[in-house]
């Protein structure tokens, strides 16, 4: 022995993880030297341009994909494929539109400093390693590092109760999960021997497994770990809590980009390490999906409380993008990353508009104050509007080719069945989703204020709003992206 | 074969208007005048249309002005057009009625919002008529809903909320049906073709597939249809929505939407799954028996003149059911005559109705007597129009329910004999509810309403012509609609149909 051995890194591949994680360290150090008054906007703009730089580099990683294929490297524990470059994109998209809310948002609450951006930066790099990992040690991280930072976040608004006690459950439950989810990484790695996910596989597929029971249950608590993480009925309950304490602007960040990290590990997890077991976890998965689905469609039908309404609405949704997980073909892959890809921003848009609703103190989200909404700001209330018939899978929106294409996955790999009743829970969500539309036309004899856009918010709005019908016009390119993404997936 | 262009010139046309209508919004009045004049350009492209037609095109059967562009080739997305003699005479309805709906309903709240949404309706379901792929049609389908879930949710009656959303609903829960339906067949025509992914609908007739699977797919597809037509047991929701649509609303709902269900049986559930139907005939033509029943026997009991001619409509949508499924070729070209003369027919009753209601502010019954008296044109067009619905020999509504009878009971005699208490019952709510409405001697507020005015009756002069020459002389018409009902006929064959 010699010493430890430095694995050779790839440095392209760990890139947007170590910008991120660079913005937020330089932010931390800036906001102590410079006036709080200028930080928010210093803050805003460089976890924007974080943002912009990730892409730009994803862009390089694309090209360098799609010319050499994909590859791994830091020892195999991280890796460099289609997949992770969109799930990246993703993920800075995802922050660059919550900053933005978030910047207004802490102008309105008095909310001095770049606390915010630190810990949203810091989080989202915890997503960014979660869909390159490869490994499920490196997944754990992944997931600590993007749990830390948003159970600070949740608990952000010290003034408002429901927030600390959001931050506790989320602190308790989330903490829970992480440890059930390293117990399971670590049954596996006693029955296959190995944490990383392609010496896993390539035990399984070359081995029988003659007393599975280890692996079974190493499988079944990993599963629990992330349906914690992605809300999945039975381990649901603490999202309407959380999303209902937690500041509007990170629940739109939980929404969008603590899903993508989740789900791009969750498919790795189950298609790559453990798909030779898909026989096994198939049931399983197929009972979630029918319990996350109807419970999400069902019990969000009685909630007034527009955030526990889009927690509920978010769950019903986490159910759809299970189905392409389920389905365990590349045509599911993909299936789930065009879902969270072309929901993330419209979920974001959707808090942005409850954000802005919410006034100042977040407290007004009872949906009685969107009576009328549309017939006083026709553009507000219209955006919500596009944005809430996109989450509905109305026609014309890319919400519905969401829908298609994970539903068409399913239909592909035999599951007629699962696919009716998800769409059945689709009908029944878009109850709730109308009669909130409903609310926006009402005619408003209550004499209501009018609510004020900022520009940056306004900008997000616009863009869920674009990214809902340019996408539900000409899906195309981007379902090919996906598609294309899901052929260079590391197998 | 004619250019796809005029199609999709028939399909963006109303897009534009609306587009137009909503630009002009600041300009009181405009956005109507936009609308109007979109609506006569759509209808006069849909006669010349019509009239260019031709049901012979070499390698397309009676299909005409076809092409097919894929746009998205994982998804199996396509804008993929044509017309047959099915479609022509939905086209042509669905230009009609916009302009009926235009010039008789004319809604002056937010104007500009009213017009843009019933040009987005006309030009969605005009896309589903033309649609030769079944996702695309699918899509244009679920399209429908919004703009008509709007229209009724803002310029509906008092209940119109509940309506609009019982309304979306329903319809959006049986498309969930059809949903999974058209993937699944599509995944296995794919499966067997190791092709591309396509839902083109000539492709999707060649798919080869067990009986168990088509009765399925059949049942999947025709829940969707039958709960847009409306068919019994899938009726509930349509007496609340027509009656709290707006006047406009309920005229597109029932002449128009409500065809897309029974065009989408024909053409869809019929068509694909063939060999389905031997199964499921008896099902679905006791439904549609029943729809006749009783649609006809609320339609006696009810006090108000708007769900009246919903429960009527219920009775007609089963007639038309009837003709479909009935495996009768004559009957099928009957069903296909009905579908559009059901909606002029009804079109002109919400019409009439329409303007008693501006004059008498209630459409109850009993809040009506005697109206001969003070609206002598009123109560005639009525009689025409009322009397075309009973099935009066030289009117419309006679000729395509005889064709409908005469080939059921060649093929389920019994289930014909039943369906024709049904023009007896039609005979009895309608005559009744004239002598109700018109006949009597009219005092206070009724004695002293204004007859129809030079507007009103130019709107209602094109549905009692439309009523009277296709009695007296619908073979222009039978011509077109016959070459392609025989093409699906003869797809048909193998479910022991009878030429």
């Amino acid at each position: 022995m010699n010493g430890l051995v430095i694995p050779s890194i790839h440095y392209l591949a760990i890139l947007p993880v170590l910008i991120f994680f660079g913005a937020s360290l330089l932010l931390l150090v800036v906001s102590a030297l410079v006036d709080t008054k200028v930080t928010i906007y210093f803050a805003t703009a460089i976890t924007s341009l974080t943002a912009v730089a990730t892409v730009v580099v994803a862009f390089f990683q694309w090209s360098y994909v799609a010319n050499h294929g994909a590859s791994t490297t830091v020892a195999h524990a991280v890796v460099l494929d289609g997949f992770a470059v969109v799930g990246t994109v993703v993920v800075a998209v995802g922050v660059l539109l919550s900053s933005l809310v978030a910047h207004d948002w802490a102008k309105r609450e008095r909310i001095a400093g770049a606390d915010f951006h630190i810990l949203a930066l810091a989080s989202s790099a915890g997503a960014l390693l979660m869909v390159s990992a490869n490994d499920l040690i490196v997944i754990f991280l992944g997931l600590e590092i993007l749990s830390i930072g948003l159970y600070v976040l949740v608990g952000f608004d010290r003034h408002r109760v429901t927030s600390a006690e959001a931050s506790l459950k989320y602190f308790l439950l989330g903490g829970f999960a992480s440890a059930i989810f390293i117990y399971g990484a670590a049954l596996v790695y006693g029955a296959t021997g190995s944490t990383n996910l392609g010496s896993i596989a390539y035990f399984l597929s070359n081995n029988v497994v003659l007393h599975p029971g280890l692996l079974y249950a190493g499988g079944a608590l990993l599963l629990i770990g992330f349906a914690f993480k992605v809300a999945a009925v039975p381990f649901h309950l603490w999202s309407p809590d959380v999303y209902e304490g937690a500041p509007t602007p990170v629940t739109g960040f939980m929404a969008s980009v603590v899903k993508v990290g989740a789900f791009a590990a969750l498919l790795r997890v189950l298609i790559s390490a453990l798909g030779t077991q898909l026989d096994t976890w198939r049931p399983i998965l197929f009972v979630m999906i029918i319990a996350t689905c109807i419970v999400g469609a069902v019990v969000a039908l009685v909630q007034r409380n527009v955030k526990r309404l889009l927690a509920y609405s978010s769950i019903n949704q986490a159910g759809f993008m299970l189905l392409g997980v389920w389905s365990g073909s590349a045509r599911g892959v993909a299936a789930t990353l065009f879902y969270v890809l072309s929901y993330a921003p419209v979920v974001i848009a959707t808090f942005a508009v409850v954000t802005l609703v919410g006034g100042r103190g977040d407290e007004l989200h009872s949906i009685d104050h969107y009576r009328g909404l549309a017939r006083r700001q026709p553009w507000l209330g219209g955006a919500l509007t596009v944005l809430l018939l996109s989450q509905l899978g109305a026609p014309l929106t890319v919400g519905f080719y969401a829908k298609y294409t994970v539903l068409a996955a399913t239909i592909d790999s035999g599951g007629g069945a699962l696919a009716l009743v998800a769409i059945i829970t689709a009908a029944i969500a878009a109850y709730f989703y109308l009669r909130w539309a409903m609310w926006l036309y009402a005619d408003d004899d209550v004499e209501a204020t009018r609510v004020a856009v900022p520009t940056s918010t306004g900008v997000v709005i616009g863009v869920g709003v674009i990214v809902a019908i340019l996408f539900g016009l000409w899906p195309g390119p981007l379902v090919a992206w996906c598609q294309h993404a899901t052929l260079l997936f590391l197998p | 074969m004619h250019s796809s262009i005029y199609l999709t010139v028939l399909i963006v046309v109303p897009l534009l208007g609306a587009l137009i209508a909503a630009l002009v919004q600041k300009t009181p009045g405009l956005s109507y005048v936009v609308a109007v004049v979109t609506s006569c350009v759509e209808l006069a492209l849909a006669l010349v249309v019509a009239v260019l037609y031709s049901p012979h095109v070499k390698g397309a059967g009676t299909w005409d002005f076809m092409s097919r562009h894929v746009l998205s080739a994982p998804l199996g997305l396509a804008y993929d057009v044509g017309l047959d003699g099915i479609s022509l005479l939905m086209m042509v309805l669905t230009a009609l009625v916009l302009v009926l709906a235009l010039f008789g309903a004319r809604d002056r709240r937010q104007e500009a919002a009213f017009v843009g949404w019933l040009l987005l309706l006309t030009s969605f379901t005009m896309a589903s008529f033309l649609s030769h792929d079944v996702l695309e049609f699918f899509i244009f389908f679920e399209l429908t809903l919004v703009p008509s879930y709007f229209l009724i949710s803002g310029w509906g009656g008092a209940q119109r909320s509940r309506a609009a959303l019982k309304f979306f609903i329903y319809t959006f829960t049986g498309s969930a049906f059809l949903f999974i339906g058209i993937l699944y067949l599509g995944f296995l025509n794919q499966h067997q073709t190791q092709g591309a992914l396509t839902f083109s609908y000539s492709a999707l007739q060649g798919a080869s597939m067990t009986h168990g699977t088509a009765v399925w797919l059949f049942l999947a597809f025709a829940v969707a249809f039958a709960v847009k037509s409306p068919i019994f047991p899938f009726h509930t929701w349509s007496p609340i929505t027509y009656a709290e649509a707006p006047t406009a609303g309920s005229i597109e709902l029932s002449a128009l939407l409500a065809k897309l269900g029974s065009y989408g049986l024909l053409r869809f559930a019929v068509g694909l799954f063939p060999l389905a139907l031997a199964t499921l005939r008896p099902l679905i033509l006791t439904l549609a028996v029943i729809s006749i029943l009783y649609g006809s026997l609320v339609a006696c009991a009810t006090p108000d003149l708007k769900r009246l001619v919903a429960y009527s409509s219920l009775a007609q949508m089963g007639f038309i059911t009837l003709g479909i499924i009935t495996g009768s070729k004559i009957a099928m070209v009957g069903a296909v005559l009905l579908m559009f003369n059901h909606g002029v027919i009804t079109a002109g009753f919400f019409l009439i109705i329409g303007f008693l209601e501006k004059r008498r502010g209630s459409y109850q019954i009993k809040d009506m007597k005697g109206l001969q008296g003070p609206a002598p044109v009123f109560a005639a067009i009525f009689t025409v129009v009322m009397l075309a619905s009973i099935g009066l020999p030289g009117l419309s509504g006679f000729v395509s329910e005889y064709l409908i009878l005469i080939g059921t009971f060649g093929t389920h005699a019994w289930w014909g004999a039943a369906a024709t208490l049904g023009v007896v019952a039609a005979a009895a709510y309608l005559l009744w509810a004239y002598q109700r409405v018109f006949q009597g001697k009219a005092t206070g507020a009724n004695a002293e309403i204004a007859d129809a005015n030079a507007k009103e009756r130019w709107v209602l002069v094109p549905v009692v012509v439309l009523i009277v020459a296709l009695g007296v002389f619908p073979h222009p018409v039978l011509d077109r609609i016959s070459p392609s009902v025989n093409q699906l006929i003869h797809h048909v064959a193998p479910a022991g149909v009878k030429k």
